[in-house]
C-alpha cells in the first residue's frame, strides 16, 4: 500500500497517466463536465429560466443550438445549467459517504473485534436498501427535493466506503512500519491518522470517482421520478421526465439530456478505471 | 458447510429485523401524522382523535412495531389507507408483473453477459475483445430509464412494432404479457449485461492463466473445449455472486423502468402511495423489496456453497 502513495505522488505518475487512454479520455470528458457547469454560472446562450411560449418546441437552429422545450426555454442552456445540479448532488453525496464511510472503515480496522463485526453487519444491512428505496422512504416522509436525494444517495454510499476503507486499512495494519510504530508506543488513533489513512487515500479517491458517476446516475433517476430536483431548477433527469410526454411531437427533447448524462458518467467511469490502473500497477496485467 | 450456512441465515434474519426497525422508525416516528394527512386540513380535532384511535396510532411505538412485525409474519401487511383493502392483496397483484419483469431481464442479462464475456476473454486484447469492452463501457454509462425512452422512440414511435407502454395482463395469454415486458426487460438488462460481460471476461482471463488450463491443453483438449468445459466452470464463482446482486438491482430498477412504460407494477404502486401519503403501503413495499434483496443474496450464498468445493469440504 505504501508503494501506491509513492507511485501516485511521483513524477512518474503523470508520465504514465499521459499515455493511459482511459485516463486521458475520461479526464477530458470530466473536465468538459466541470468546465460546462462552471461556465454556466457566468454565461449561457439564453436564460435557462426564461419562459418564452411563442418560441416553444423550436428545432435546432443557430439561435437555439439544440432547440427549445415546451416552455420555449433553450435546451442547450438547460443542459449547461443542469450540469451544475449533477455535480453538486454528486460531490455532496459522495462526500457524505466518503467521510462517514471511511471513518467507520478506519474505526473497524483499528479496533477489530466486536467493533469491526458491528460495522460489517451494518454494511450488510445497508445493502438491503438501494439508493432508490432509501429515497422513496425519505420522500414519503419528508417530501421530494434535491437535499433529500443527496441524503439518500449519501447514505447509500456510506457502507460502500466503509468496506473499501476497512479492507485497505487492514492490509496496512499488518505491515512492518505499523508494527514498528506500535512498538514505539504510538496509540491506535495516532497510527490511523499518521500511517493508515495516508496509505489508503489513493484507494478511496478511485472509489470516490466511480461513486461520483453512480451518484449522477442515481440523481438523474430520482429527478426523472419526480423525487429529486424540483422545477424550475434545471436537471437532466427532470428534462427527460418532461420530454417523455412529448416523445411523439418532439423526440429530440428526449435525446440530448440522456447523452449528457451518459457522457458525464462515461467520463468519470473511465477516469476512475484509469486512476485505479495508475495507482495499483498490479492490476494492469488484467486489462 | 452447515456452519457457513447457519451463519449466513442468522445474518439474513438479523438484517431483516434491523431493516424492519429502520423502516418503522423512518416512516412512523418522523414528523407527519398519517391521520392528519388522511383527514386533510378541514378535519376537526375531534375527528382527528377518533381516526387516530381507529388507526391504532395512540398505542406506544414499541407496541405498534411488534404488532406490525407479528402481523406481517402471518401475512397481514395492514390495510391501505387510500384503497381500504389489505396491503398484501395490492402487493400480490403488482408482484405478478414486477417479478416476471425482473426474471425476463435476468435471463437476458445472463445470456448476453456470459456469452459476450467469454467471447471477449477468448480474444483477449484482440479487436473483438476491445470492441466488446468499449460497448460495455458505454452500456454501463447509460441510464436505464433513458435507454427505455430510446427503445420506445425506436420500436414504438418510429417502427410501430411495440406499444409505447401499458400491460394487457396475463389473462390474454402469456405471449401477449411477455411481449409487453420485452422492451422494459431489455432496458433493464442492457446495463447489467454490460457489467456482467466485463466481470465474466476478467474472471475467465484469470482462470485461463491457471496451471490446470495449461495441463488440459497439453493433454490435447481443443481451445473451445477448455474454454467452455474447464475455464467457464471455474470462472463462474465470482460471476454468480455478481448475478445475485444484479437480480436485486433488477427488482429495484424495475421501479424506475415501470414508470417509463406505465406498467402497473410495484413501482407505480409505490409512487401512487407516496402521492396519497398511504404509508402503510409504502412500508409494505419497502420491506418486501428489502426482503427480496436479502433473500436473493442468501440464495447466492447457498449456490456458492454448492459450486465451490472448498466451502463444501471445510466448515468456513
Amino acid at each position: 500500500m505504501s508503494d501506491m502513495a509513492v507511485v501516485s505522488s511521483g513524477a512518474g505518475f503523470w508520465r504514465r497517466a499521459r499515455r493511459h487512454r482511459s485516463f486521458v479520455f475520461g479526464g477530458i470528458l470530466s473536465a468538459v463536465l466541470v468546465g460546462t457547469a462552471a461556465l454556466s454560472l457566468v454565461w449561457t446562450p439564453h436564460s435557462p429560466y426564461r419562459i418564452d411560449i411563442p418560441n416553444r418546441l423550436k428545432p435546432m437552429s443557430p439561435t437555439y443550438w439544440l432547440g427549445t422545450d415546451p416552455f420555449g426555454r433553450d435546451v442547450f442552456s438547460l443542459l449547461m445549467t443542469g450540469a451544475q445540479n449533477s455535480i453538486v448532488v454528486g460531490v455532496v453525496a459522495v462526500a457524505i459517504g466518503m467521510l462517514l464511510g471511511t471513518a467507520l472503515g478506519l474505526l473497524a480496522s483499528a479496533r477489530r473485534g466486536w467493533v469491526e463485526e458491528l460495522v460489517m453487519r451494518f454494511t450488510d444491512f445497508s445493502f438491503a436498501f438501494p439508493a432508490i428505496l432509501t429515497a422513496i422512504m425519505l420522500t414519503a416522509v419528508l417530501g421530494p427535493g434535491t437535499v433529500n436525494s443527496i441524503i439518500a444517495i449519501g447514505i447509500f454510499n456510506i457502507p460502500v466506503f466503509a468496506r473499501v476503507a476497512r479492507g485497505a486499512a487492514n492490509a496496512v495494519w499488518s505491515r512492518e512500519f505499523v508494527l514498528a510504530a506500535r512498538a514505539c508506543g504510538r496509540g491506535r488513533l495516532r497510527i490511523t491518522f499518521d500511517h493508515v489513512l495516508p496509505n489508503i487515500v489513493s484507494v478511496i479517491v478511485v472509489q470516490a470517482t466511480i461513486r461520483f458517476a453512480l451518484a449522477i446516475l442515481a440523481e438523474a433517476a430520482l429527478s426523472y421520478l419526480g423525487l429529486g430536483t424540483q422545477p424550475p431548477n434545471p436537471s437532466w433527469g427532470r428534462m427527460l421526465n418532461e420530454a417523455q410526454t412529448l416523445i411523439y411531437i418532439a423526440p429530440q427533447l428526449a435525446i440530448f439530456p440522456g447523452i449528457a448524462i451518459a457522457l458525464a458518467v462515461l467520463g468519470l467511469n473511465l477516469l476512475g478505471d484509469g486512476l485505479r490502473d495508475l495507482v495499483d500497477p498490479r492490476l494492469i496485467r488484467r486489462r | 458447510m452447515s456452519v457457513f450456512l447457519a451463519k449466513r441465515l442468522a445474518t439474513m434474519v438479523a438484517t431483516l429485523l434491523f431493516s424492519s426497525l429502520v423502516v418503522f422508525l423512518v416512516l412512523e416516528i418522523l414528523p407527519g401524522d398519517p391521520a392528519q394527512v388522511l383527514l386533510g386540513v378541514d378535519g376537526t380535532p375531534e375527528q382527528l382523535a377518533v381516526l387516530r384511535e381507529k388507526m391504532g396510532l395512540n398505542a406506544p411505538a414499541a407496541a405498534r412495531y411488534f404488532s406490525w412485525i407479528g402481523n406481517m409474519l402471518t401475512g397481514d401487511f395492514g390495510t391501505s389507507y387510500a384503497y381500504g383493502v389489505p396491503v398484501w392483496s395490492l402487493l400480490e397483484e403488482r408482484l405478478a408483473l414486477t417479478v416476471p419483469l425482473a426474471l425476463v431481464a435476468m435471463a437476458m442479462t445472463a445470456l448476453f453477459g456470459l456469452v459476450l464475456g467469454v467471447w471477449a476473454a477468448a480474444r483477449h486484447n484482440r479487436p473483438g475483445d476491445l470492441a466488446i469492452m468499449g460497448i460495455s463501457q458505454l452500456g454501463i454509462s447509460i441510464p436505464n430509464f433513458w435507454f427505455a425512452l430510446m427503445l420506445i422512440l425506436l420500436f414504438a414511435v418510429k417502427l410501430g412494432w411495440f406499444s409505447a407502454g401499458g400491460f394487457p395482463g396475463w389473462e390474454d395469454g402469456v405471449g401477449e404479457g411477455l411481449k409487453a415486458l420485452l422492451l422494459p426487460a431489455l432496458a433493464l438488462a442492457t446495463v447489467q449485461a454490460a457489467i456482467l460481460a466485463r466481470i465474466t471476461r476478467s474472471s475467465v482471463i484469470d482462470v485461463l492463466q491457471e496451471d490446470f488450463v495449461r495441463t488440459a491443453r497439453a493433454k490435447g483438449l481443443g481451445r473451445r473445449a477448455v474454454l467452455w468445459r474447464h475455464a467457464l466452470r471455474n470462472a463462474l464463482i465470482p460471476v454468480i455472486t455478481v448475478m445475485g446482486l444484479q437480480f436485486a438491482e433488477l427488482l429495484v430498477g424495475a421501479i424506475v423502468v415501470e414508470q417509463v412504460f406505465t406498467l402497473p407494477g410495484m413501482g407505480r404502486l409505490v409512487f401512487q402511495s407516496i402521492a396519497n401519503r398511504d404509508l402503510q403501503v409504502v412500508k409494505g413495499i419497502v420491506i418486501l423489496l428489502a426482503f427480496m434483496v436479502v433473500a436473493v443474496n442468501f440464495a447466492v450464498d447457498l449456490l456458492y456453497a454448492l459450486i465451490d468445493p472448498r466451502l463444501k469440504a471445510s466448515d468456513v
